[in-house]
């Protein structure tokens, strides 16, 4: 996802030299051909996230649009009232990038585990929360966040992610993505949970279930009329989100349900109200918590099965 | 039970100037300034709010800065070649509002709307719905960032624009302050001033009791800032400091001292910690207004 992002950028970098990348002294190695083809939409203010978080405000008041680009919690909670006071008050058309959402830097420890980052940033008013959940979404997004006209957060993994998402497809912001279509159980997903849900799809496909993944790779705003659809259809859903279960995508699915009326059989997958614990790559780190593949597909097919019951019961009643 | 005097129309002097002839000769700029602290006094005391303490050191630099510094058009407040001004202390919001208002930017009578219920102009500054300000601003250490960014921006688009940023001393206790004031040399952003209004009182007491920021000249300079130290209460001084064209134009970010009074103008004011917080009502205000008429 952090080579799409940056690729994509160079391509729109090129044709707009209002655009800026602007570093809080990281992306060693990624931004290196970034900085060499575009010396002047390139800067860097050293190791200061608030100042990040102002300056690139200042900047884009005057005509810019700007990413600012560093990792895991840095660009977000260290400079939370700036990007809320400086950025989204004054609707300045920044783009805060974060490399390393969810536990991407798996084995560096908690400080670069972003776990709570899109609950706290989707309740800012103006604020577009966009977590893609592969390298094609990134790159088929980010000429849109471009063309949107105020803040946005961009949640990225790390480098080498696989391609899930077709390149043909229709990828929208705003709206969620079908990667893959079926009738029993809807997996939601966002970042780069998307691989594990997909994974999880094709085994239970083998098994006799039908399920539908979609990548809700816009957490706010929420097209809350799309997941009403979406939940209509479905007599099971399960979010799941390398993320706390409050407030991000599992929180975002809840409030949903709760004002709609409708009542499936609902499951949240991801960090129950703690810290990722252990030490080990992003793999070993998913499994070991309860939120990797294992746990999805024993969460879904526990899911499938209560769904299948209670519509039985009904059926008898 | 707050017993706030009515809110008296407050008609300033024509000879401190208007929209389209902003006074920029010393007696005008003073008058001004008195202008400032007669309305703010009364946007004040009307709403109970606070901070006229800190409103009151700076009225001179603002009177100053819509005074002939800040190229500015009252008529057209978003005038893209417009100095850009950054009130960092947005907790004297009173004194940009009238001095705002002072300028022509909006009609007087619109400050009655400080503050209260019902009103458009809040306690600390907003830039919504409030022609001539660029900036929001109330969390301290916020502005000199702000301020860094859009010189960079008038920079990168070879714009002539210039950019002002009014700081107090308290807020110079934030670390990201210092952040912006290490990067804008580094940057060399000649097209930056920032003016530290340096009362000597910030919320808790004395700032060298809580904490001292001498010596204070030198933490700017040691940055790479050109400094220069001026009495924030006199415009000769404050006229020839701020304004860029006294300096050397390539020598990086420009930082004004102004060593200030807090509350001063009004005798019981006048360093007095209370008056951070404090609104004048009754006796104190029926005082005050006359300090103030007698000083004008």
């Amino acid at each position: 996802m952090r080579t799409a992002f940056v690729e994509g950028l160079s391509e729109l970098a090129a044709e707009n030299p209002h655009i800026l990348l602007v570093t809080g002294d990281l992306g060693f190695g990624v931004l290196a051909d970034f900085r060499e083809r575009f010396p002047d939409q390139f800067l860097n203010v050293g190791v200061a996230e608030q100042n990040l978080a102002g300056v690139a405000a200042g900047l884009a008041l005057s005509g810019h649009i700007v990413f600012t680009y560093s990792i895991g919690n840095f660009p977000t909670l260290r400079c939370l009232e700036q990007i809320r006071n400086d950025i989204c008050y004054h609707r300045a058309n920044v783009n805060v990038v974060s490399v390393g959402g969810g536990l991407a830097y798996g084995s560096l420890g908690m400080s670069h585990h972003a776990t709570e980052d899109m609950a706290i940033l989707r309740v800012l008013p103006e604020m577009m929360v966009v977590a893609p959940g592969d390298p094609v979404e990134t790159r088929k997004l980010l000429p849109q966040i471009v063309a949107h006209d105020g803040p946005a957060y961009l949640r990225l993994g790390r480098a080498g992610e696989s391609h899930i998402v077709s390149s043909e497809a229709t990828v929208k912001l705003g709206k969620p993505t079908t990667v893959r279509s079926g009738s029993d159980l809807l997996l939601l997903t966002t970042g780069g949970m998307l691989p594990v849900a997909v994974g999880v799809a094709d085994q239970l496909d083998r098994e006799g279930v039908s399920v539908h993944v979609a990548s809700v790779h816009t957490l706010s705003p929420l097209d809350e009329s799309v997941i009403r659809s979406m939940l209509e259809a479905f007599p099971a859903v399960i979010t799941c989100e390398e993320h706390s279960i409050h407030g991000g995508l599992g929180g975002c699915i809840a409030e949903v349900i709760a004002e709609s009326g409708l009542n499936p059989t609902f499951r949240r997958l991801g960090l129950r109200g703690r810290f990722a614990e252990g030490v080990g790559s992003p793999e070993y780190l998913r499994a070991h918590n309860d939120i990797g593949h294992e746990a999805l597909l024993d969460l879904a097919r526990s899911l499938h099965a209560q769904a299948t019951a209670f519509e039985v019961k009904a059926m008898r009643s | 039970m707050l017993h706030a005097p009515p809110l008296v129309d407050f008609t300033p002097s024509s000879v401190h100037g208007s929209a389209l002839n902003p006074p920029t000769d010393l007696a005008s700029i003073e008058g001004r300034s008195r202008d400032i602290r007669r309305a703010a006094l009364e946007m004040i005391s009307a709403s109970g709010a606070s901070h006229i303490g800190s409103v009151f050191s700076t009225a001179e630099i603002l009177a100053t800065l819509y005074g002939g510094i800040l190229n500015v058009r009252p008529a057209e407040p978003d005038w893209p070649d417009r100095d850009r001004f950054v009130m960092s202390k947005g907790h004297a919001a009173a004194g940009l509002y009238a001095a705002l208002s002072l300028a022509g930017f909006f009609p007087q009578q619109r400050l009655k709307e400080f503050c209260v219920d019902g009103g458009s102009l809040p306690g600390h500054v907003t830039h919504r719905g409030i022609p001539g300000v660029d900036v929001s601003t109330g969390s301290l250490g916020h502005g000199l960032a702000l301020a860094v960014g859009l010189a960079a921006g008038s920079r990168r688009l070879g714009a002539k624009w210039h950019v002002y940023a009014l700081l107090s001393d308290g807020e110079c206790d934030e670390g990201s302050t210092w952040e912006a004031a290490l990067l804008a040399p580094a940057w060399r952003l000649s097209g930056l001033t920032a003016i530290v209004d340096y009362n000597k009182i910030q919320s808790l007491g004395r700032v060298d009791e809580v904490l001292p920021l001498e010596p204070f000249a030198d933490k700017w300079r040691s940055f790479g800032w050109q400094v220069d130290e001026v009495d924030g209460h006199n415009i000769e001084n404050l006229r020839q400091r701020i304004d860029p064209t006294g300096w050397p134009s390539a020598g990086g970010p420009r930082c004004v001292i102004a060593h200030t009074i807090k509350g001063k103008g009004v005798s019981f004011m006048e360093n007095d910690l209370l008056w951070h917080y404090r609104c004048p009502v009754g006796d104190e205000y029926d005082r005050a207004v006359t300090e103030l008429e007698v000083e004008g």
